[in-house]
């Protein structure tokens, strides 16, 4: 832990400091909390044999954390910063698209709320041409094809196919 | 040794039955394919495909990963190739010359020089494997609680602290993963730990949905919001071939690159950007025509595509002789395991022969068909550059979401993918690695059992804890490594450093062409990631991008 982070050298001004790094010290300093409350309501049972029982490696886990969260704090302000990770379709240039992301994640949520009722077949179609849309997707009717071909194709091939968890949901009986 | 070719050829029977060689075809069909894909890598595919596989016998299952694991490797060098824009950190050196090699009309070479290295290296590193590992496990089986513990130690610090560029944050990650892994009933005494009442996490949370979570959905959602309005140029390619004079200048970076690569992956902290980089700058040294260098050159490619695959078989040995993943895919197959019932270490090779000598026979099967496949198809694998970015990313998201409920066929999985899915995005965002993360979940609970086993032989004496002279030499290693950063600031001071050899080697990255914006600047940030001799991402293959180095 002696790892002082590399001087990373702040850029050139364009985004300023990243304030918003702060943020991660004080998201890893309440999980280093809530694992040291957790582990202090946990009854410590120990016997022969388990000397020390479940109490310990939570603890020194939290206090990890914490430590971890002030040395982060510290790097953030002498002006270290994480480079964003960059990819094949990924353009840093642009600032973060955050209707795109609440959108996507709202289709998935849908789908995990509409999954056991109506059944794989249609809330999966519904995933796919929803993330598709919201991707940017311009041709709907091929969008929509695509999206039912998978889903059915994925039923029949995992669920009937290879024995896959998959419900049936509201078209039980007509698959 | 005569055994284990007993086993080895024993291997090769079970994969050699049509139902079986089907299989590793459609394993390398679908590595290579999401290789290719931008965005998914083996890891996050292996990842994918194992709740799926349930149905499969667990032999089946790994001859079908080892396809993957394999098939990821061709199809991400020809990604870096056609594209300039490579999927994982372990091909950025193969961009620099692939892609001017490309762009001056010699793509299918450059793609055939890659096949080939790959299938050499891969061969002569998977043989390698097969005479390591035994001496590995015969080495490991004496070790006792202790000693695994600090292994394990040693893999987290290295996996933290080596790979990546900022230590603070890869240890952050780390200590998420641990806390993750701590969810659920204590193994040994049933109480419930941070499952803050709820019934579902009591089982704790499957590495599979941790992994599909991180790698897929935060994936997603990350280019979701950046994703490129207009697609990176795809370089049309031709049939790969090679002429004489391009087998003559590659046939000696490929074994060189092999060499290089297969140590480093063998290394808990090795990984597979150092070897790759090491290549490159070896081959452009002993060139007779080094200013071709930077302009295209086929040894450039050559070495640094040998390498990068020599590193990943390397990276097999501590998986199956110790238990301890250092890459991403290494680190999902061994979760593959745990899913299997089959506990990684040792044992393993008495315990599971079968399993361990057919999935390494199915990675020479699987190297051969990947030749075999992927000289006639290279043109099909180019067009799958071109498919729609949202459909690619429907279709990512539509896959975790099918694969995280059946695991446990419930929708509350499908929740949790989520939240891990929003982890992944904000690791992403602030630059903190992900490979510690999923290598803290896998290991965590085994390392905490282990430190658990340790106390009890000693009566809850802490200097059982500390153990014997294996343990004693990995204490040390680790301290090393913890001090890196303060020793190599002293033993500069007093140059010429001694043990800098590979140091200077990497300064010698300033030479590579800077030109080319991604690469040039990845590579010059090299020299000041700490850990420099052991330093490296690992092969990430594909999840962990670019490495999140200082900006410039």
């Amino acid at each position: 832990m002696t790892g002082a982070p590399q001087p990373v050298p702040a850029p050139a001004s364009s985004r300023g400091r990243d304030r918003a790094q702060y943020g991660v010290c004080v998201f890893l300093a309440l999980v280093g909390i809530l694992v040291i409350v957790d582990a202090a309501l946990t009854g410590n049972a120990t016997s022969s044999n388990d000397p020390i029982g479940p109490r310990p490696v939570p603890i020194l886990l939290g206090a990890l954390l914490l430590i971890v969260a002030a040395v982060y704090a510290a790097d953030v302000a002498r002006g270290g910063r994480g480079e964003p990770e960059g990819g094949e379709d990924v353009d840093l240039t642009t600032p973060i698209d955050w209707r795109t992301v609440l959108l996507l994640a709202g289709a998935f949520a849908v789908n995990a709320v509409l999954i056991e009722p109506l059944g794989w077949v249609i809330s999966g179609s519904l995933l796919f041409w929803s993330a598709a849309v919201v991707l940017g997707a311009r041709r709907h009717l091929l969008t929509i094809a695509v999206a039912v071909a998978l889903a059915l194709v994925t039923f029949y091939g995992f669920a009937i196919g290879l024995g896959v968890n998959l419900p049936a949901g509201a078209l039980q009986g007509i698959l | 040794m005569i055994d284990d070719l007993t086993s080895l050829l024993d291997g090769f029977a079970n994969v050699a039955t049509p139902g079986n060689l089907l299989i590793a075809l459609l394993g390398v069909t679908v590595g290579t394919a999401v290789g290719v894909l931008p965005g998914i890598g083996a890891a996050m595919t292996v990842a994918l495909l194992l709740p799926l596989t349930y149905g499969l016998e667990p032999t089946q299952a790994f001859i079908m990963f080892a396809g993957i694991f394999y098939g990821g490797m061709y199809g991400g060098s020809t990604t870096s190739i056609l594209l300039n824009t490579p999927g994982e950190s372990s091909s950025v050196v193969t961009a620099i010359e692939g892609n001017k090699m490309a762009k001056a009309g010699r793509a299918a070479q450059a793609l055939a020089t890659a096949a080939i290295g790959s299938f050499v290296a891969g061969t002569i590193g998977t043989l390698l494997l097969v005479l390591i590992t035994p001496l590995m496990v015969a080495f490991a089986i004496d070790l006792g609680a202790p000693d695994y513990l600090a292994i394990m130690i040693l893999g987290f610090i290295a996996v933290s602290a080596v790979l990546g560029s900022s230590r603070v944050r890869g240890f952050a990650a780390l200590l998420i993963g641990l806390v993750i892994g701590l969810i659920g009933i204590d193994r040994v005494t049933g109480q419930q730990r941070l499952t803050l009442d709820v019934p579902q996490l009591a089982d704790g949370i499957d590495v599979v949905v941790v992994a599909v979570g991180i790698f897929a959905v935060g994936e997603t959602l990350w280019v979701a919001a950046h994703l490129r309005r207009r697609a990176a140029e795809v370089i049309p390619v031709g049939q790969p071939w090679l002429r004489r004079d391009d087998w003559r200048r590659s046939w000696r970076p490929w074994l060189r690159g092999t060499a290089l690569g297969f140590p480093f992956g063998v290394m808990p902290a090795g990984g597979a950007e150092i070897p790759t980089f090491l290549s490159y700058s070896l081959e452009k040294r002993l060139s007779r025509r080094p200013e071709e260098f930077g302009k295209g050159a086929i040894e450039g490619v050559a070495g640094p595509e040998a390498a990068n695959n020599a590193s990943a078989a390397g990276t097999l040995v501590p998986m199956l002789a110790l238990g301890l993943p250092t890459n991403a895919t290494a680190a999902v197959m061994l979760a593959a395991f745990q899913t299997y019932g089959i506990q990684p270490g040792p044992l393993l090779l008495e315990r599971e022969s079968t399993l361990v000598w057919t999935l390494i026979a199915s990675l020479f099967v699987g190297n051969l068909l990947l030749l075999v496949l992927n000289l006639p198809l290279a043109p099909a694998w180019a067009r799958l550059l071109r498919i729609p970015r949202p459909y690619l990313y429907a279709g990512i998201v539509f896959f975790a979401s099918m694969g995280a409920y059946a695991v446990n066929a419930q929708p509350f999985d499908l929740f949790l993918l989520l939240t891990l899915g929003l982890l992944g995005f904000a690791m992403r965002r602030f630059g903190l690695p992900v490979l510690p993360l999923i290598v803290g979940v896998i290991l965590g609970p085994i390392a905490e059992r282990q430190g658990r086993m340790a106390l009890q032989l000693s009566g809850g004496d802490l200097s059982g804890l500390i153990g014997g002279p294996v343990s004693f030499a990995v204490y040390a290693t680790i301290a090393v490594i913890v001090a890196w950063p303060l020793l190599r600031r002293y033993l500069i001071r007093r140059s010429p450093a001694p043990g800098s050899a590979i140091q200077e080697r990497l300064d010698r990255g300033h030479d590579l062409p800077e030109d080319g914006g991604g690469p040039g600047q990845r590579l010059a940030g090299q020299e000041r990631r700490p850990g420099g001799a052991q330093g490296g991402d690992a092969p990430l293959v594909g999840e962990q991008r670019s490495e999140p180095d200082g900006g410039k």
